[in-house]
């Protein structure tokens, strides 16, 4: 019965984005005044989608071997997290919580917007309505979650290994949130196209959705980082993944879109641009969700590929995506920009910005799209993989850093007060580091030199904002752009620190032997056996020690049994000067062991520095929120 | 962000729409068209990579690269007693030995009596058959699985990489391999 109430209510929450749809057109052009019917539709549309939603994770977390999906996914014996996390971590319940995420997207939408125009909001909660009817379509006829198993299984299948961490309870839920939030900015973008309305009032309206759905895609991919990065045991925090790209690039427009978006709200400028890239930060989660669904790049992230489902999302996209560029060839032209900006402004800035973030975008989309495009024109296979991505968008990420140290310096139309006075502390900082990486690391490449020489500048001019100011009188936007700008030169620092200084030791011991790592001394004492609820492992003993101290790790290779699987759990122990790193692999026949292990310092900062652009985001968030609710509690 | 309204502009705004056309078409081609997963050898018009490989079985001579560049072309056949498609080739290959080709073998990951066994059982086409029991000179030829068959031309260069059992169809491709690396 549960399964078939979670049917239910996604045909009906179906039905009803068809209702929104068809009265949101009338009210538009004016042949009905639907304005409370489309806002009311949108609302329960999105309930019916979470209601759905729970009683997938009822299924899963009671084990109902009759549903299909949890028969070929999850297992008795799992424990209660990986049961309930795990209605996610397979195609059809990541697709409904896609879905979801869309449709309580809307009904926030609709719930929250009170300062729109009626024509543009209706507009938007109609397109909104459109793309959730095709998901749902998707859902429905290709992507079932709640198909029966009749006879049921006896037992499930068991979910991957891999996906068997606390990770899977948070990344995917909170990419989504990201992906999915960009679909406001979306439909807002089409609504304010076809009701003619681009102006400073939808971009205040704009600004806390694109907000919003970038702290999650920020957050999820500083998890999901993290998460590859212990669980793979491949020591490694990025690696150029089609997958990865795939969330990469919505964080990459939609980085842009936030800032033009606050241009377009001080200063009523660069209104087809917003548009347009608030079109393609949406587009890109399409994009990618395309990309991963139906399998046609080759990647670590190993998902089933299926043509059915494949060209579903691919009409789909050709639809809206279209369909969205056709409506801005028609309308931008009718746009009026404002004044032109004075070369240095803080909107001349951002415009630099804009015009760098698009560039690093084109770079990971061709990319990560190459191989594809030059097989489909010359038949020659190649894999496009880090040498590329480093070589081209580094350098752009460089200058970006640097632009980002000035532009919060900048006033808006016309900075009056000498900018170059109070860069040259900052500028000094990052000579100075410059200078020292060319003695102390010779060896490393150009790009970690100066990404640390960056990182040192940055740190300093992200904060001078800040100086002379009343902390108490500061805006709450203010604090966070500080924040999420200091989060990023901090990640910088962890980026380029982690390929400066790394060293890496691959090597067969036998128990009792010592191998050395940076400054490390690690001794192997033996491996002993392990159990786990669900997998036995074989677990090493390594006591690190520099000096002082003993530092005792306990990596493991873990056998499952459901599915049969051999995963590496890696060990780490995380000090504030860095991360040791080890890993135990096979043994040979005359007992000795592989063991990998890595010092690297200061690794900690990149994530550490995303969490912190996280906090900047939410900072941000709550300053806008709370000057929105001032303003409705005056009037 | 321009303002200008001419021709030039009205194309660049169609621009994200024919660029957005031809990335969707090239995605559709690939779903209709799905991926070969064959994983080609890199060394294909280049010399074999050297290794020196003892003998799969006693009494047999074992193979070096160096053996391949004899002034003659022949083949370099990569087969395991426990690979099953290596049974159904084994009479095509002893087919070719007839026809007049020289043919070394790799035993891979496998053992001096469970190779005996196999050739007493399917015929032994092989000049020399070497032992790789760890992988380790298959991949430096680029191979990925077993069987997989090179054609080596005279002075030791690679010139078609054979991924899969011959079958009786391929034979006047790979005749025709070994008539053009003379």
């Amino acid at each position: 019965m549960i399964a078939e109430a979670g049917l239910a209510a996604l045909w009906l929450a179906a039905a009803l984005s068809l209702l929104g749809l068809f009265l949101s057109i009338a009210h538009v052009r004016g042949t009905l005044e639907a304005d409370k019917a489309v806002r009311a539709l949108a609302i329960v549309q999105g309930l019916l989608c979470l209601f759905a939603f729970a009683m997938l994770l009822l299924v899963f977390a009671r084990t109902d071997l009759s549903v299909a999906l949890v028969a070929e996914n999850s297992h008795s014996a799992k424990p209660l997290i990986y049961k309930v996390a795990g209605a996610w971590g397979n195609h059809e319940g990541s697709m409904l919580l896609w879905v979801t995420v869309l449709g309580l997207s809307g009904a926030a939408l609709a719930a929250l917007s009170h300062r729109l125009p009626s024509r543009t909001l209706i507009a938007a909660l109609g397109a909104q309505a459109a793309l959730a009817l095709g998901f749902h379509a998707f859902l429905l006829f290709a992507s079932n979650p709640f198909a029966r198993l009749n006879p049921p299984a006896p037992e499930g299948r068991g979910l991957n290994p891999l996906l068997q961490d606390p990770g899977l309870a948070f990344h995917p839920p909170t990419l989504y949130l990201g992906y999915v939030g960009l679909s406001v900015a979306f439909s807002l973008a089409v609504g304010a196209l076809l009701g003619g309305e681009v102006n400073r009032q939808l971009a205040r309206a704009m600004r806390p959705w694109v907000l919003g759905a970038w702290i999650f895609l920020t957050l999820g991919i500083t998890a999901g980082s993290y998460w590859a990065y212990y669980e793979l045991g491949w020591g490694g925090w990025w690696f150029w993944d089609p997958v990865e790209n795939a969330s990469l690039m919505p964080w990459l427009a939609a980085t842009a879109l936030l800032h033009s978006v606050a241009v377009l709200a001080a200063r009523n400028a660069l209104k087809a641009w917003t548009m347009m890239l608030a079109v393609i930060a949406f587009s890109m989660s399409m994009i990618g969700t395309f990309l991963v669904r139906s399998g046609i790049l080759t990647s670590v992230h190993a998902f089933a590929v299926d043509p059915l489902r494949g060209s579903f999302i691919l009409g789909l996209l050709a639809v809206y995506v279209t369909a969205a560029f056709l409506l801005f060839a028609v309308r931008a032209p009718t746009l009026r920009e404002g004044a032109p900006f004075e070369p240095v402004s803080r909107e001349a800035a951002i415009v630099a910005n804009n015009l760098l973030l698009t560039v690093i975008l084109g770079v990971v989309f061709i990319g990560t799209l190459y191989p594809l495009l030059a097989e489909a024109t010359t038949g020659e296979k190649l894999s496009v993989g880090a040498p590329y991505f480093n070589a081209v968008a580094g350098p752009l990420a460089i200058l970006l850093g640097i632009l980002l140290a000035v532009g919060p310096l900048l006033s808006w139309r016309r900075e009056g007060r000498p900018v170059l006075r109070r860069l040259a502390l900052p500028g000094l900082f990052a000579a100075t580091a410059l200078a020292i990486t060319f003695f102390a690391i010779p060896q490393s490449g150009l790009l970690p030199k100066f990404g640390l020489a960056l990182a040192a500048g940055l740190i300093p001019a992200t904060i001078i904002p800040l100086i002379g100011r009343n902390p108490l009188r500061t805006p709450l936007a203010t604090w966070g752009m500080a924040i999420a700008h200091l989060g990023a030169a901090v990640a910088v620092a962890g980026m380029a620190a982690d390929s400066a200084f790394t060293t890496e030791k691959l090597t067969a011991a036998k128990p009792g032997e010592t191998v050395e790592v940076g400054p490390w001394l690690v001794e192997f004492t033996g491996v002993t056996p392990a159990v786990g609820p669900n997998w036995t492992a074989v677990e090493a003993e390594l006591r690190a020690t520099r000096g002082s101290g003993v530092h005792v790790l306990k990596p493991q290779t873990r056998f499952f049994t459901n599915p049969p699987t051999e995963t590496n759990e890696a060990a780490i122990d995380t000090l504030l000067s860095g991360q040791l790193y080890t890993v135990v692999g096979r043994s040979d026949a005359e007992g000795r062991w592989q063991l990998r292990l890595w010092w690297k310092p200061l690794v900690t900062l990149i994530w550490f520095g995303g969490g912190l652009i996280g906090l900047g985001g939410l900072l941000a968030l709550a300053g806008h929120a709370r000057r929105a609710w001032r303003r409705r509690m005056a009037q | 962000m321009a303002e200008a309204d001419g021709p030039v502009s009205r194309a660049l705004r169609l621009l994200p729409i024919i660029l957005t056309v031809w990335i969707l078409g090239t995605f559709a081609w690939r779903l209709i068209q799905p991926d070969d997963p064959t994983i080609r050898s890199q060394l294909v018009n280049r010399e074999v990579p050297a290794f020196d490989l003892p003998a799969a079985v006693p009494g047999a001579t074992g193979l070096k690269s160096a053996d391949l560049a004899t002034g003659r072309p022949r083949l370099l056949n990569l087969f395991a007693s426990w690979c099953v498609p290596c049974v159904a080739e084994a009479p095509v290959l002893a087919e070719i030995h007839r026809r007049g080709v020289e043919i070394d073998g790799i035993a891979i990951r496998d053992t001096p009596g469970a190779v005996g066994a196999f050739l007493g059982r399917h015929g032994n086409p092989y000049s020399r058959i070497g032992s790789d029991p760890t992988s380790r000179a298959q991949l430096a030829l680029g191979s990925a699985g077993v069987p997989e068959t090179f054609v080596i031309d005279g002075k030791g260069v690679m010139r078609l990489q054979h991924v899969g059992p011959i079958y009786e169809s391929d034979i006047p491709a790979i005749l025709e391999a070994l008539e053009k690396a003379r």
